[in-house]
């Protein structure tokens, strides 16, 4: 294949993928591995390379835009970002030493997964009894404007999130994911930190744990600049229109046809790895 | 309570300027990637490639040392790099900019919590896994 053909292909598919990732709220990356290694016969080390450089462009785009909208917690957000950093770099010194066939097995169920969390129906179950020792300790609990006032919430059991966060993190660095849908665990059911605060600070964590992967996959050759490049672009282009859309249209349906391809794709995945096709 | 509603006040400016922290952040590194793109596909249009097998030890750009190198002579795709770095560094902007505002507020719990993530993506910088 041609770099002209090869940059077209990627640029267009790593469009869509910013696009319905800004739409689903699933992310990009989860979508720009697949595209690379089962539609274009890339290897998995350079697919992750290239899909960790995605999920910090969207994640610093949509941050941009969300900024007038949610409130980030930047005190939960750093708090959390010692286990996701960490983690992360757990992680990618993990990838270094399993088989890439066993990466994209892993890569597959956790596709599964973030398929069924996107379809679910999300519960808000924030409230404000400030009962947890550590949070009060961490000044985790915190507040945000809406139209009736400064409504305030409290932040629980931290342990348990900061346990998740250890996963979700780890789960990055090995797949150069954003790790989202596990994120939205830790922080909406674990935490118990309401919808319009942990949306925006799980982005930010996103934005800040994939650099830390992303210069360990930069040492190791995994990012290469001619992928890197039409990736790049395309994802950002994607994600931008995505958020202006999404401000005006409904995307239930869109998110069910979504979770169906990638059902489809993830189960290719775990086929491909189970057989050794990488 | 007017102590709250100031404090909240302040986390609203810490915002925009965070907002636009991140938007010049994503649009400049954009902007670096594309400019090395055209170099590059204007050098290479037909050549062709491969990504079927990982081969590290031909990684040209794999260190910041070597992109600076790179940008020296114009390479295309030591350019890509450069604005691939911009794009890596913007959130990690984002993390000393809060220690800064946890500093400003005399929080100093958070502003060592802030120093260990930043020393934690350091030690990203300068970890050597083997190939």
């Amino acid at each position: 294949m041609s770099v002209l053909l090869f940059t077209i292909i990627v640029l267009v598919g790593a469009f869509l993928a910013g696009l319905l990732g800004s739409l689903t709220g699933l992310g990009g990356g989860v979508i720009i591995i697949p595209l690379l290694t089962l539609g274009l016969g890339v290897d998995i080390h350079y697919a992750i390379g290239a899909s960790i450089i995605s999920v910090i462009a969207t994640s610093s785009g949509s941050a941009a835009a969300y900024v007038k909208e949610g409130i980030t917690n930047v005190r939960i957000g750093m708090f959390l970002e010692i286990a996701t950093t960490a983690s992360a770099i757990v992680g990618v010194v993990i990838a270094t030493y399993i088989k890439a066939d066993y990466i994209i097995v892993i890569f597959g169920v956790i596709l599964l997964f973030s398929a069924f969390m996107m379809l679910r129906k999300k519960i808000d179950h924030s409230n404000n009894e400030k009962t947890s020792v550590l949070a009060n300790y961490f000044k985790l609990n915190g507040s945000y404007p809406t139209e009736n006032g400064v409504k305030q919430y409290a932040v629980h059991h931290v342990v348990g999130g900061f346990a998740m966060m250890f996963i979700a993190g780890t789960l990055s660095g090995l797949l150069g994911i954003g790790s989202g849908a596990l994120k939205v665990i830790g922080m909406d059911n674990i935490m118990k930190i309401p919808f319009k605060v942990s949306t925006t600070t799980s982005n930010f964590m996103i934005g800040v744990t994939a650099s830390a992967s992303a210069l360990v996959y930069l040492h190791k050759g995994q990012i290469d600049p001619a992928i890197a490049m039409p990736v790049t672009i395309g994802v950002i282009t994607g994600a931008t229109i995505g958020a202006k859309i999404l401000l005006r249209t409904k995307t239930d349906k869109l998110k069910v046809i979504f979770a169906v391809v990638v059902t489809f794709l993830a189960l290719q995945m775990i086929y491909k790895g189970l057989t050794g096709g990488a | 309570m007017s102590r709250q509603i100031k404090h909240y006040l302040g986390d609203k400016d810490v915002q925009i300027i965070l907002g636009t922290l991140l938007r010049v952040g994503v649009v400049v590194s954009t902007g670096v990637v594309l400019i090395g793109g055209i170099i590059f596909l204007m050098k290479h249009t037909h050549q062709p490639i491969s990504y079927s097998d990982f081969k590290p030890e031909e990684a040209k750009f794999s260190s910041v040392a070597e992109i600076f190198k790179g940008l020296k002579t114009l390479d295309g795709l030591a350019i890509i790099q450069f604005g691939v770095l911009l794009l890596i560094f913007t959130p990690i902007a984002r993390v000393v900019f809060s220690i800064f505002s946890f500093l400003m507020e005399k929080d100093y719990m958070y502003v060592l919590i802030g120093t260990i993530v930043l020393c934690v993506i350091i030690t990203s910088l300068y970890l050597d896994v083997a190939h």
